[in-house]
């Protein structure tokens, strides 16, 4: 059974803003198997004392003081912006996702 | 939904209703909570930013320490348990209100677990449950454009500013409250304002609702006796403690009218509106949104040393409750007229207005008085009303001092809250002064005694009652600037008759 649905890819598709066509749903959602399968063989060899990880080092409590450091200047901080106005990021209305928090 | 509402009476005797609150409070911490960008509210759009909270490639969060010990403090402060071991979450959505496309949140790990706070509401003790309280970071703000009103429909654009991106939130939510009935918007308004002054009081945030720096979700649910929980819909754009209540209530008529209409309540997000005091919907959630979240591979566990927990949890301030209980003793207060002192919020102002040199009595007389008359009347907080606790304590060192009496008082403390000036100032610019110089007050008395001869016998011959007549005949004259005690024995002397 493949590890992933072709409407799974889909909805990740619209989730991540990209237009896939037809077709290109088929191939990514055949590739995306092939990864997944290989990724879920690491689930084979561990055991049920090796706790999930998601850090390649075991660090806890990497903190920094609460000290203020500079900021970009506007400018500098608009530079890479596809677009602005009145010293802010311009960007298309966005409608149709849920706001955080 | 333009059908009559149904009376509140009505619908607490037929339903039930449950509440939960979802609260965030940003921190008051220097610095944003991954990057050291300064956190002061306002400032020109994108000057508090840098590559971390723009999310610029190849910049990398390192999270804040004071931010995780105001955290932990919160939670010890709501009895939580600290996780010893937990990690941030990485919360997708699209929407441009954070640069890097995702939020860093808690998602399953949240740092502070299972807590409580005790409000009190009628003279009763509730106890509101806490599921959790997590750390995550603000969003940056968005200004719709190209439609008429600034409002996200019929915008064609966005501009956004970035300087809020990144301050430390902290969201506590409550478990489910329930068995309230009645008073469930009291109970709601009762957990944020406690909330609110526990927060306050660890220093941790400024925690002002109108600034945003204390935001409330409330979700409303309505079922009959015995039932299942009804559908509940959540409530945003609660901004200040009145609309917490006022917000829960009009959302328990609102569903209380579509479910004796044989309506069901749709799950939705509804905003509420300060000035009609009902709610619209917002867009429903019939597709839950899949946020996608997974463990933030940029940051580190968080791992609170128990030593460090416990000294965090020695060194906890007086909470507001058990400051209160003290305050009570020392004021000589019942357990209802203190909780007629905290519906009123006036804890803080009476115990500033005793600390400016006031007798409790006194401070109590005018916050309750005079001062929450006012407060009601324009449907602000007593805090907001415009008179200082400093100002109340002047005025009643003026009454003290025999320069005002009672009512003078009163017109002078309109003036205050009408921003008029210190009391002195408009007792002295509305010339207000008790007539204190005996010169001219005798005077006053021996005209009003020749005015009124026979009213002058009647106290002569023992009827002494009858001075109220001579005290009211020099009050007009002197336009009631005279002190009426002062006055009457002053009457006497005059007539030779002893008081």
């Amino acid at each position: 059974m493949a590890a992933i649905s072709r409407e799974e890819v889909a909805h990740l598709a619209r989730l991540s803003r990209l237009a896939v066509t037809e077709e290109e749903l088929d191939t990514f959602a055949g590739q995306l198997d092939v990864i997944l399968q290989a990724v879920a063989q690491v689930g084979e060899v561990a055991a049920a004392d090796i706790p999930p990880t998601s850090h390649s080092v075991p660090l806890t409590n990497i903190f920094r003081e609460d000290v203020v450091t500079p900021c970009l200047t506007p400018q500098e901080a608009l530079s890479g912006a596809p677009d602005a106005e009145d010293q802010r990021f311009r960007v298309p209305r966005i409608l149709t996702e849920d706001v955080a928090s | 939904m333009t059908t009559t509402l149904p009376a509140y009476d009505e619908v607490v005797a037929r339903y039930e209703p449950v509440i939960g609150l979802e609260t965030h409070v940003e921190l008051g911490t220097n610095t944003k909570m991954w990057c050291g960008c300064p956190t002061d509210f306002g400032g020109e759009p994108n000057t508090r930013v840098c590559p971390v909270c723009l999310g610029l490639p190849g910049s990398l969060p390192v999270a804040n320490k004071a931010a995780i010990e105001a955290i932990i403090r919160i939670g010890l402060a709501l009895n939580c348990s600290i996780a010893q071991w937990c990690r941030f979450a990485r919360k997708n959505y699209f929407y441009p209100d954070m640069p890097k496309n995702f939020q860093i949140s808690q998602y399953d790990e949240p740092i502070c677990v299972d807590g409580y706070l005790d409000v009190e509401v009628g003279g009763e003790t509730v106890r509101i449950e806490i599921e959790r309280v997590h750390l995550e970071e603000d969003t940056g703000k968005t200004l719709h454009v190209g439609g008429a009103t600034g409002r996200i429909h019929g915008a064609t654009e966005s501009l956004v500013d970035y300087n809020r991106a990144g301050i430390p939130l902290v969201e506590i939510v409550t478990k489910p409250v329930v068995g309230t009935g009645a008073l469930a918007p009291e109970v709601a308004k009762a957990y944020v304002t406690e909330l609110r002054d526990v927060i306050r009081t660890l220093g941790v945030s400024d925690v002002r609702m109108e600034e945003g720096s204390l935001r409330c979700d409330v979700n409303t649910s309505l079922n009959l006796p015995g039932q299942e929980w009804g559908t509940r819909t959540e409530t945003k754009n609660v901004n200040s403690l009145r609309s917490v209540e006022r917000a829960v209530r009009s959302e328990m008529l609102r569903q209380a009218s579509v479910l004796d209409a044989g309506g069901r309540i749709t799950q939705e997000t509804r905003h509420f509106h300060e000035d009609t005091g009902d709610t619209t919907p917002g867009r429903s959630k019939e597709t839950a949104t899949d946020y996608r979240y997974f463990p933030e591979p940029d940051l580190v566990p968080v791992a609170p040393d128990p030593a460090w927990v416990a000294e965090l949890k020695a060194a906890l301030p007086e909470l507001p409750r058990v400051h209160r209980r003290r305050l009570q003793q020392q004021w000589g207060l019942s357990d209802l007229d203190m909780q007629s002192v905290l519906n009123a919020g006036a804890v803080e102002l009476i115990e500033a207005t005793v600390a400016a040199g006031t007798t409790p009595a006194a401070a109590r007389k005018w916050w309750l008085g005079e001062l929450s008359r006012r407060a009601n009347e324009s449907g602000v907080e007593l805090a907001d009303i415009g008179a200082t606790p400093a100002q109340v304590a002047e005025l009643q060192g003026l009454v003290d001092a025999g320069k005002l009496n009672d009512k003078m008082a009163r017109t002078v403390l309109e003036g205050v809250v009408d921003g008029e000036g210190s009391p002195t100032e408009i007792m002295t610019s509305r010339g207000l002064e008790v007539v204190s110089d005996t010169g001219a007050l005798t005077a006053a008395v021996d005209e009003a005694i020749a005015a009124n001869p026979g009213i002058a016998d009647k106290i002569r011959s023992g009827k002494v009652a009858a001075v109220g007549a001579l005290v009211g005949a020099v009050m007009k004259t002197t336009r009631g600037q005279a002190d009426a005690k002062t006055l009457r024995e002053l009457i006497l002397e005059r007539l030779g008759v002893q008081g």
